[in-house]
């Protein structure tokens, strides 16, 4: 293993002790928890707290700001944070309008938030929680744990956290995030793999020539492996994938995002996003905004996703609404 | 007499023990870090407990454990556990001695625990297809009339083989779910930290 690190066991304290310090205007580091919270709280706004295991930067402590989140908790890599974490971060945000928990749907994500919920609950504070599955690799039915949220969830932290920053209630927020959930579909793949720090080994071993399709962002087993194909074959791959859903049709509007896994380098991911765009045009639909960057990460994975998000007016406009946070400006 | 903090401190130091086991199990069909967390999970219990008197009734010993986990271990794991060390300490509260029946009564508050933050049956790939396997094992000796090292021995031995048995099933609940049948062939990390944690409180009540 080969990282910049100090020591594998202070790798998450040490990574949010540096992004305080560094991006003092947008967010504050709780003292004793692992815990972003916004430097500037807005009064009687609805809060959003998301978070989930490290690893996967610029999410979540990259999104808290305005326009976006109130609070990201950061687990261990790539493990949930604990109730007690969480349960400080909905009380830290918390100024009498509700909390809106956004959750990425892995068992234990979705454990810990609702234990931290129920303490918070018991507090009084009203508490609401959605939770994102936009990933087509893993089919969706009652004899699993269910989709996986990926990259989309940046979609949710963008679009709720809009509608939140507008004043609208905790209800309306909620519902804002189900309607992005709803509408929303990822598929990644993966050429190399990561390594977490306290393990020391990669997670997994591909071929020279060998890709994953449909890798999760903890390095999970895709759908299946095959030879590696050109940047315009994944992106063909990838977007076959997401259409089959049949919910993006010839005239709609859809917004994109083309994530990179943490060692992909733009080059590469706006190829796939030239073919991305080239597919959808040719299919009729029509691509309001596109994103292309490292959003939802791996650590040092090579790889990338593609989601697309259906809008309709008031998802387009609260995905144009301005944010201002560490990873995500728009004016 | 046997203390609640020996037990206690065997069953971390056992997990401690495999904890690259444990990881290398997870990383075939989850996520990898199985053997981290619990890991991580077992030293802070022993910071916790280091600060209780020795003689600290088993009730107390296994409440604290249970905190311990939920604020240390993260995952699925952490809620699971930690739910299933609450549930033991409330099931032996007021008790000054583990015999095999208390022991039984606190495996089965703790097999419910993790039945209801998990939502999972038996047959999912998952912990309680080792631990339920044990309790019915530890059931059944208490019936025929067994010592108790013949019942603890029985529910060691019965979840060991809820580990092989998870080999020849599809995951349902967790990360290897998303693997369908390709699961089939591993066994569950988590019957397999259930087993180890078993094994080592059933070799210290012997």
């Amino acid at each position: 293993m080969k990282k910049i690190i100090n020591d594998p066991e202070s790798v998450v304290e040490e990574m949010l002790h540096g992004m305080a310090v560094s991006q003092p205007q947008y967010v504050t580091k709780l003292e004793g928890f692992n815990v972003m919270v916004r430097t500037t709280q807005k009064k009687g706004k609805v809060a959003l707290v998301s978070g989930g295991g490290s690893g996967h930067e610029p999410s979540h402590g990259g999104y808290v700001g305005k326009g976006m989140l109130d609070a990201a908790v950061a687990g261990a890599v790539f493990t949930s944070p604990t109730p007690d974490q969480i349960y400080e971060a909905i009380k830290a945000v918390d100024t009498g309008a509700g909390v809106l928990l956004i959750i990425k749907n892995y068992t234990g994500d979705v454990m810990n938030f609702e234990m931290a919920a129920e303490m918070a609950e018991a507090d009084g504070i009203t508490v609401e929680k959605v939770v994102t599955q936009d990933d087509v690799a893993v089919e969706n039915s009652t004899w699993t744990t269910g989709r996986r949220g990926i990259a989309g969830t940046v979609l949710v932290h963008k679009i709720a956290g809009a509608k939140a920053e507008m004043g609208a209630s905790l209800t309306e927020v909620k519902q804002t995030a189900e309607n992005v959930i709803a509408n929303e579909r990822s598929m990644g793949m993966a050429i190399l793999p990561c390594t977490v720090p306290a393990a020391g080994k990669p997670s997994f071993i591909l071929a020279d020539d060998e890709m994953e399709i449909g890798m999760g962002i903890h390095g999970e087993p895709g759908t299946h492996r095959e030879k590696i194909q050109t940047a315009d074959g994944i992106a063909q791959q990838l977007v076959d994938k997401i259409l089959a859903e049949g919910i993006y049709h010839s005239g709609d509007e859809v917004a994109v995002m083309v994530n990179g896994l943490g060692a992909t380098p733009l080059m590469e991911l706006y190829i796939v996003s030239g073919k991305v765009q080239a597919i959808l045009q040719e299919k009729g639909i029509q691509m309001v905004k596109t994103y292309v960057g490292n959003y939802m990460t791996s650590l040092e994975m090579a790889g990338c996703s593609v989601t697309l998000l259906k809008l309709d007016a008031e998802l387009k406009n609260l995905l144009l609404a301005p944010a201002d946070t560490p990873a995500f400006v728009q004016y | 007499m046997i203390r609640a903090k020996d037990a206690v401190k065997a069953v971390g130091q056992a997990v401690i023990d495999n904890k690259v086991f444990l990881t290398e199990l997870d990383q075939a069909i989850g996520d990898g870090d199985h053997g981290i967390n619990m890991a991580r999970g077992f030293e802070r219990v022993f910071e916790k407990i280091d600060a209780l008197q020795d003689d600290t009734d088993f009730s107390t010993v296994l409440k604290t454990v249970g905190m311990a986990l939920i604020s240390s271990v993260g995952g699925a794991a952490g809620p699971l556990y930690g739910t299933a060390f609450l549930r033991a300490a409330g099931a032996c509260k007021d008790k000054t001695e583990i015999d095999v029946v208390t022991a039984k009564t606190m495996l089965d508050a703790a097999i419910k625990g993790i039945q209801d933050r998990g939502k999972a049956q038996k047959g999912e790939k998952t912990m309680l297809d080792a631990l339920i396997p044990a309790s019915e094992a530890m059931g059944k000796s208490l019936a025929d009339g067994k010592d108790s090292r013949a019942c603890l021995s029985a529910a060691v031995q019965a979840a060991a083989d809820g580990v092989e048995y998870t080999k020849t099933i599809i995951a349902t609940k967790g990360r290897a779910s998303y693997l369908g049948e390709r699961s089939i062939g591993h066994q569950d990390p988590g019957a397999t930290s259930s087993t180890i944690m078993l094994e080592a409180v059933c070799k210290v009540l012997k």
